[in-house]
């Protein structure tokens, strides 16, 4: 049996010009609801003494018939000849723009409804530039009720010509325009003779016009790492690089590199459950894959092939972005960004400008973006991120912006930004700045202690004995007179303080305070000593850069994943604790001599 | 091999997305499988993202009225596929005949009583969990009474006009409570998975999935499904499966997976709605939605 096609498309526009009758229309005419649904909404409207709407098909929640507007995305499905369709029902009120924006961002293929009565209004062009943002090029435009306009040709032909040329600022061409009346059922199905100066396409002819977008199976591999499994207790010992391949395709026996992080290796076996064996797998598909090297990679990184066209990696990226919270998105704070599988902090870097959608006009000089604002900026991860600019690769070239544990912006990349300057570094310089410094120096305080300041870091993976070592460092230090301290604070300790639960803003809260801590405990004079768990390389330059001037000594336990330059000490997982104290010991003994000839 | 996805592909292949965030992101997370043909495929589906592993524990709210078969049925399959099978129950309200089939309530509050409020509390861990204990065989108050924070539960949105409005990670207030009004944007496969403590996460991975889909993919896949969907020669089938009391059989004489699939097809079905056999949808003109908000499935 060949398989019909099915394609997502989204009714949008300005509220109360017609989308859910519209919706009604299509279902009722082309037969597609359930035997006995129009008489059994008809019989309610009757023991309601309201007259019967189309849109009362769709209005299925009590709530929403109350209001009479559609709050939330609804979904129904229709066929026509030529294929299936989910027809998604957005709302157009600008208080749910998200619900919007959710039952846009699923679509292949949107109509756009502008009332004729009424004419094209602010959401009739804020959608359209939301359907520009969300990279939904196939747009066919509906002007509705004209049988309030008298199937006026004059009515139809001004708002054709005045949208068109607002479509056109954003680079948008729609397929076609069509005047209907939904309510009345004219040119939806067929062509009605009460337009006798239309000859154009039906909207259901339209439906069945737009266009599916091509396999991207051609672009170059994008495979984001949702996650790396090994169900070792159940007995099973693959270790599966799983995620969904958003473009291009992967084989066994392919080198394969991973961004950011940049490690290498090659497809072992391409895995799944209940299938034969399979030797690749494509753009689209969920799927695993096995590796000849065991590399530590986190998920979140985008699996590409070695000699194809890579993503950028880099921290800053200039980027589109679109405002739904109902706090502002201001600098100096913290958000969470997820880009693929990829979740890192983020900070607003620069404001660029500040958009009205419906106008398409700046605002003015707006330090923020506000609810409904559409901004151009520049945006700093924490980390180095990967990514495309979205008209390359639009999958791996948009986020999302999460803020008290909401998603509250959307946003696409336009470019990278390669620069030097950081948040980090900047809020250390300001810091270093403001400090008051007294007359004993740092050198004064090696000659006085005998020995320089460090903040001595010990990582490695969890529950590889890292805190007895400390405390043992500690003993050992103290004993020979130095000036020690182990910070014992847990991670949940530090967590706690922050009030989020969020995994990934507490990970770098936690980072930075303690590299604040360990700052000011080498100034000091003293050898702080603490332990953490799987930090990476990022984290690592982090801390480093905040305890600055004072040196981080890192010392780590176990299997090393780091380059050699990051790391001072690497001691096995086996070594015997108090060893393993005094090898660091000698170590400190050597490199933290105070200078005799001159000071630091 | 052709490089193209049929929809069954398409619809998989999301399902098996929206599975991965929910591992990745719910340290305590759990699916609701309620013996029934949707959460049947998807625990299939489960297997098929974790390469035949289940790594989380499966829920069912067992009212102690259901269809003996299924409780067999729950049974062998857990033992077989090795499942982490926890039931809950709501004891208080068995054991004081506060029931419907007692004659004490109506079919709505039964519902309430014996699914959404059992369900709520043994999500909350307030109320003892039943786990099977896969050495004696037999079920035993599980000693995990963690919240579960992330539920993954088989609605679809082709069921009934509330589920058309669901998210694929929908949030759930302190009272598992369900704001339809305002719900978390979802784009670009991007979803709700940060919570604020004391809210759970309900995750559906079956929202794109149709009936005639979940028939077709039992057939390609061989999924064992209990055999109440089938005619078994007195030309009645169940179509949706419940409480012995409330939920009845259809005329059909659909005797297998390809026969069933053949019946949804042809139309035959068409003027029934899926859940016709299912008397608590009846009861208020708005039976289902009137329990979603409160947190039914």
């Amino acid at each position: 049996m060949t398989e019909r096609e099915q394609m997502n498309v989204v009714i949008v526009g300005h509220v109360d010009h017609g989308k859910s009758t519209l919706i009604g229309r299509m279902l009722a005419d082309t037969h597609s609801l359930p035997d006995g649904k129009l008489e059994q909404v008809k019989a309610q409207c009757a023991r309601n003494a309201k007259p019967f709407e189309y849109a009362f098909l769709l209005d299925a929640l009590k709530d929403e018939q109350s209001q009479g507007i559609t709050i939330d995305t609804a979904r129904c499905f229709f066929k026509s000849d030529k294929r299936d369709y989910i027809i998604i029902d957005a709302p157009g009120h600008i208080e749910f723009l998200k619900n919007m924006v959710t039952g846009a961002a699923r679509a292949e293929a949107a109509m756009l409804l502008i009332d004729a009565k009424e004419g094209i209004r602010e959401n009739s062009k804020r959608h359209g530039y939301m359907m520009s943002f969300l990279g939904i090029r196939n747009i066919t435009v509906c002007v509705n009720k004209m049988d309030l306009v008298d199937y006026s040709q004059d009515v139809f032909n001004d708002i054709k010509e005045r949208y068109t040329a607002f479509l056109k600022e954003i680079n948008l061409t729609p397929r076609h325009i069509i005047p209907v009346s939904a309510r009345e059922g004219d040119n939806i199905v067929s062509l009605s003779k009460k337009m006798p100066w239309y000859d154009g396409l039906s909207a259901l002819e339209a439906f069945d016009d737009f266009e599916k977008a091509p396999p991207r199976i051609e672009k170059a591999l994008r495979f984001p790492i949702q996650d790396i499994y090994k169900f070792t207790q159940q007995g099973d010992d693959r270790r599966i690089f799983s995620g969904r391949i958003e473009t291009g395709e992967l084989a066994v026996g392919d080198e394969v590199v991973f961004l950011p992080s940049n490690k290498h290796s090659k497809v072992t076996t391409v895995e799944g459950f209940n299938l034969p064996a399979q030797q690749s797998s494509f753009a689209g598909q969920s799927t695993g894959v096995t590796l000849e090297t065991q590399i530590y990679v986190k998920p979140g990184e985008i699996m590409c092939l070695a000699n194809q066209k890579k993503p950028h990696v880099s921290t800053k990226f200039r980027a589109n972005l679109f405002w739904m919270g109902k706090q502002p998105f201001v600098k100096g704070k913290n958000y969470k960004l997820k880009l693929s599988s990829q979740q890192v902090p983020v900070v607003l870097s620069e404001l660029v400008s500040v958009l009205d959608a419906s106008e398409l006009s700046s605002i003015g000089n707006k330090p923020q973006v506000d609810r409904h604002d559409v901004a151009e900026c520049v945006l700093e991860t924490l980390k180095p991120v990967a990514f495309d600019e979205v008209t390359t690769v639009s999958e791996t070239g948009r986020f999302v912006i999460v803020d008290n544990y909401e998603i509250t912006g959307g946003g696409i990349i336009l470019a990278p930004v390669f620069d030097q300057t950081s948040a980090l570094k900047t809020k250390i310089k300001a810091r270093d700045h403001n400090w008051q410094r007294s007359e004993i120096s740092c050198s004064l305080r090696s000659k006085a202690y005998s020995h320089n300041a460090a903040f001595v870091m010990i990582t490695g993976a969890k529950n590889t004995g890292k805190i007895a070592l400390a405390k043992a460092l500690e003993k050992k230090l103290f004993e020979a007179k130095k000036l020690t301290y182990f910070m014992g604070i847990s991670n949940d300790l530090l967590a706690t303080e922050f009030g989020t639960s969020d995994k990934t803003l507490n990970r770098v809260q936690h980072i930075q305070q303690l590299g604040e801590i360990a700052h000011v405990m080498a100034d000091a004079g003293m050898i702080l000593i603490a332990s953490i768990s799987d930090v990476d390389s990022y984290e690592l330059r982090m801390l480093r850069d905040l305890t600055q001037p004072h040196q981080t000594i890192v010392v780590h336990v176990g299997e090393n994943q780091f380059d050699d330059e990051q790391v001072d000490i690497t001691l096995p997982e086996s070594a015997a604790t108090d060893d393993a104290a005094q090898t660091i010991a000698d170590h400190l003994q050597k490199v933290l001599l105070p200078a005799p000839e001159y000071s630091i | 091999m052709s490089k193209t996805m049929t929809k069954l592909d398409q619809i998989e292949a999301q399902s098996i997305f929206i599975f991965r965030e929910a591992y990745r992101e719910f340290k305590s997370l759990a699916m609701l499988w309620s013996i029934g043909k949707d959460s049947t495929v998807l625990l299939w589906l489960a297997r098929k993202a974790f390469f035949g592993h289940v790594p989380f524990p499966l829920v069912h709210i067992d009212t102690s009225y259901k269809i003996p078969e299924m409780i067999t049925y729950r049974d062998k399959l857990a033992r077989e596929w090795k499942l982490n099978m926890v039931y809950g129950q709501n004891k208080a309200a068995l054991e004081a005949k506060q029931t419907f089939p007692d004659g004490a309530i109506d079919r709505i509050s039964c519902c309430k009583a014996l699914k959404t409020e059992a369900l709520k509390h043994t999500l909350a861990g307030d109320w003892p969990r039943y786990r099977l204990n896969h050495d004696s065989g037999e079920y035993e108050i599980d000693k995990n009474t963690e919240p579960y924070t992330g539920v993954i539960v088989g609605a679809r949105a082709d069921e009934e006009g509330s589920r058309s409005k669901e998210r694929y990670f929908s949030p759930r207030d302190r009272n598992n409570d369900w704001d339809v009004g305002d719900q978390p944007p979802e784009l670009w496969n991007q979803f709700k998975t940060d919570f604020a403590p004391g809210t759970h996460v309900r995750i559906h991975p079956l929202l794109d999935w149709t009936e005639l889909n979940i028939w077709e993919y039992i057939d390609r896949e061989e999924i064992p499904i209990t055999g109440l969907y089938f005619d078994r020669g007195e030309g009645k089938r169940y179509r949706s499966l419940g409480c012995m009391p409330c939920t009845s059989p259809i005329d059909s004489t659909a005797k297998n997976v390809k026969e069933v699939i053949e019946e949804l097809r042809s139309g035959k079905l068409k003027n029934i709605a899926e859940r016709s056999g299912r008397e608590q949808d009846k009861e208020d003109g708005g039976g289902l939605e009137t329990l979603r908000v409160d947190g039914y499935m």
